[in-house]
């Protein structure tokens, strides 16, 4: 891959455009606490089997799930956390649900990598790579009719299923609602994806007739207004667009994987663009916003963290003799 | 009121009558509007109901499949054509990882309205691609219906009950009844229910589809011989109505079932595995008839001998 990440300028600063960048770092803030903590817990095994950390992912989903509105409608992947939590997802339940408990947001059913919550716009996080690309787009045809756009995440890996080719020739043959976001991590599981990946994404869905950017997915500010040109345009009707977010991941794919496929010195470039240090240093050079006033927002999230960490602990487990409905009655 | 029809305009009926009744109600598939699908089932409706309700698609099962899901998660209550069962293999994501499971994974929040049409079976010289029963394969995933009518009435009825159920359906339709004429009204059936569609004391014969109307030959010649067999339509086959098999070989202690798919893993198995555990004390003898445990062939001669026919039910029900 070649490409320049695409970069834009932003509007000017303004006072609330710095308050509300300042809550775009919060969000990131806490998703990468959420992950740490995570980790942390899976150690201690009370998170069990599996799970996927997005830690060094977080401005895609921040930035994109802040331009959405009510009527929308997101399905994540099984690296989902981020995707739950920009959407609003309470965290104590979310990590609940993580540790199999009954307040989890799916009482315990879902686990890490299935998470649903419908009342914050979660279609679902989707265990099966490619999977949330058909989600989407069968929100997009219901919500084609009741207004709302449907937002797909996806990783590089994605790109080379049945679901991928399939559902956006589908979404642009009926012009439908959704945008595609894929966040290129460069690995797919554990194999980089230029190894498995004949020519470049973006030409993929360009090939289709889908308008397509290329975007850097670490830096917010590029990421949120990206995401509000497309999510304009799709809801005026112009039909399904796509952005590939690159971005990295610092942890392995899953539990099992101590990441030894990465090229020296890969994690230390992209540990200097952090979507963290991006924002620090964005918020102090375009609105001046002080390292003690971004600290502070640090603390409020280690605070919030703790409490989340507690709910979650302290919640029971599931009844095992309650009884299970197979059906909707 | 009741008048005769066939069943590919039951099944028209059902779309059409649930399209105009229910809004949320979507249609779409391969060459399911235009054309009017390729077993001329669909015909008149996407003039009808317009082409946002009812469309063509793509030939990509795995996004009819997938796009239906989401689509009723989004409010939706879809409805789409698989053109030919042999194709569900594609769709297999889609319909057993996200529809099936959805209601229970995400503790109640939502389940999924969704029906799954699709034309199965075997006897019209299609070859192994094109002629298999796939309801085993389906069998085995928790939160699936599958609705199997034999009659015009039941086609009719189930679809609108299938299309008004909140669960996914698959509702297969078996190429070789699309033909078969018979009297329907508009009443709205109940999934989950076998019928008795011939009484008889000595033997209970248990069929799905083509298969009932072979049981019912079988049972007329058998009857022509002293032997009175009892008929049973499963009708849906998950889940099966094990209560009415059990409630028959009660009296008729003897049970053949007659199962147009492989034999092993079939949903035959299932019904006499519930009979040998719920019922063992009333079986004096119990039989499946299957179609042997290789493809489906194409020759006439050989398609001929691979399906279970009337003929080899007689003569199992007098080998009992």
């Amino acid at each position: 891959m070649t490409e320049q990440p695409t970069t834009v300028s932003g509007p000017p600063a303004s006072g609330g455009e710095a308050e509300h960048y300042l809550e775009l770092y919060r969000r990131m803030r806490f998703i990468r606490r959420f992950e740490d903590e995570v980790q942390s817990l899976f150690m201690q095994g009370l998170v069990h089997g599996t799970t996927h950390l997005c830690s060094g992912q977080e401005a895609g989903p921040v930035g994109v799930c802040d331009v959405l509105g009510d009527a929308d409608r997101v399905a994540g992947t099984y690296r989902g956390h981020g995707h739950a939590l920009a959407l609003g997802v309470d965290p104590a339940a979310l990590l609940a649900e993580l540790l199999g408990r009954q307040t989890g947001v799916c009482a315990g059913r879902a686990g890490s990598m299935n998470v649903v919550d419908l009342e914050h716009r979660l279609i679902g996080c989707f265990g099966i790579v490619g999977g949330s690309i058909a989600a989407a787009t069968g929100a997009a045809l219901a919500l084609k009719r009741v207004g709302g756009i449907a937002v797909a995440f996806f990783g590089d890996g994605a790109t080379n299923q049945g679901y991928f080719h399939e559902c956006l020739n589908f979404a642009k043959v009926h012009e439908l609602p959704v945008v595609y976001v894929c966040e290129n991590n460069r690995y797919g599981e554990f194999t980089p994806f230029e190894q498995v990946t004949a020519g470049e994404i973006a030409a993929r869905p360009q090939a289709l007739g889908l308008p397509t950017i290329t975007i850097d997915g670490n830096d917010v500010w590029t990421v949120r207004k990206t995401a509000a040109e497309a999510a304009e345009r799709v809801r005026n009707g112009a039909g399904p667009h796509f952005i590939e977010s690159l971005t990295y991941r610092y942890v392995g794919h899953s539990r099992s994987d101590p990441g030894k496929y990465r090229k020296p010195g890969e994690l230390d470039e992209w540990r200097a663009r952090d979507p963290l240090i991006v924002a620090r240093a964005r918020l102090s050079e375009r609105y001046g916003t002080s390292s003690e006033t971004v600290d502070r927002v640090d603390e409020e999230v280690e605070e919030q963290i703790q409490a989340t960490v507690q709910a979650a602990t302290d919640a029971p487990f599931p009844d095992a003799s309650a009884p299970a409905r197979e059906f909707a009655p | 009121m009741t008048t005769e029809i066939d069943f590919r305009t039951a099944i028209n009926q059902a779309l059409d009558e649930e399209l105009e009744r229910d809004d949320t109600v979507v249609f779409f598939g391969e060459d399911v509007a235009v054309a009017g699908g390729v077993f001329a089932v669909t015909g008149g409706l996407a003039e009808k109901h317009g082409a946002d309700r009812v469309f063509d698609t793509p030939i990509s099962e795995l996004a009819l499949a997938g796009t239906a899901f989401g689509s009723a998660v989004g409010g939706l209550r879809p409805v789409i054509e698989i053109m030919f069962g042999d194709f569900l293999p594609l769709t297999m994501d889609s319909l057993v990882n996200q529809a099936a499971k959805y209601w229970y994974i995400s503790n109640e929040q939502a389940s999924i309205p969704l029906v799954v049409r699709s034309a199965i079976g075997a006897g019209g010289r299609f070859g192994a691609m094109h002629s298999q029963t796939p309801i085993s394969w389906f069998e085995g995933v928790p939160g699936l219906k599958i609705v199997c009518p034999s009659t015009p009435a039941d086609a009719k009825a189930l679809l609108k009950a299938a299309i008004r159920d909140d669960n996914p359906v698959l509702f297969f339709e078996h190429k070789r009844l699309y033909a078969m004429t018979g009297e329907v009204n508009g009443d709205v059936g109940v999934i989950g229910e076998a019928a008795v569609v011939r009484p008889g004391d000595d033997v209970t014969l248990v069929g799905a589809m083509r298969t009932v109307h072979e049981c019912l030959a079988a049972a007329e010649a058998l009857a022509g011989e002293g032997i009175e067999c009892e008929v049973i339509d499963m009708r849906t086959l998950r889940p099966p109505d094990t209560a009415t098999v059990l409630w028959s070989l009660e009296r008729t202690n003897r049970l053949v079932v007659v199962e147009e798919g492989p034999r092993t893993g079939g949903w035959a198995a299932e019904i006499v595995a519930t009979a040998a555990e719920e019922g063992l004390g009333d079986i004096d003898d119990i039989r499946r008839l299957t179609t042997p445990d290789h493809p489906i062939p194409y020759s006439p001669p050989l398609e001929d001998a691979f399906l279970p026919g009337a003929e080899a039910i007689a003569a199992a029900v007098r080998a009992l």
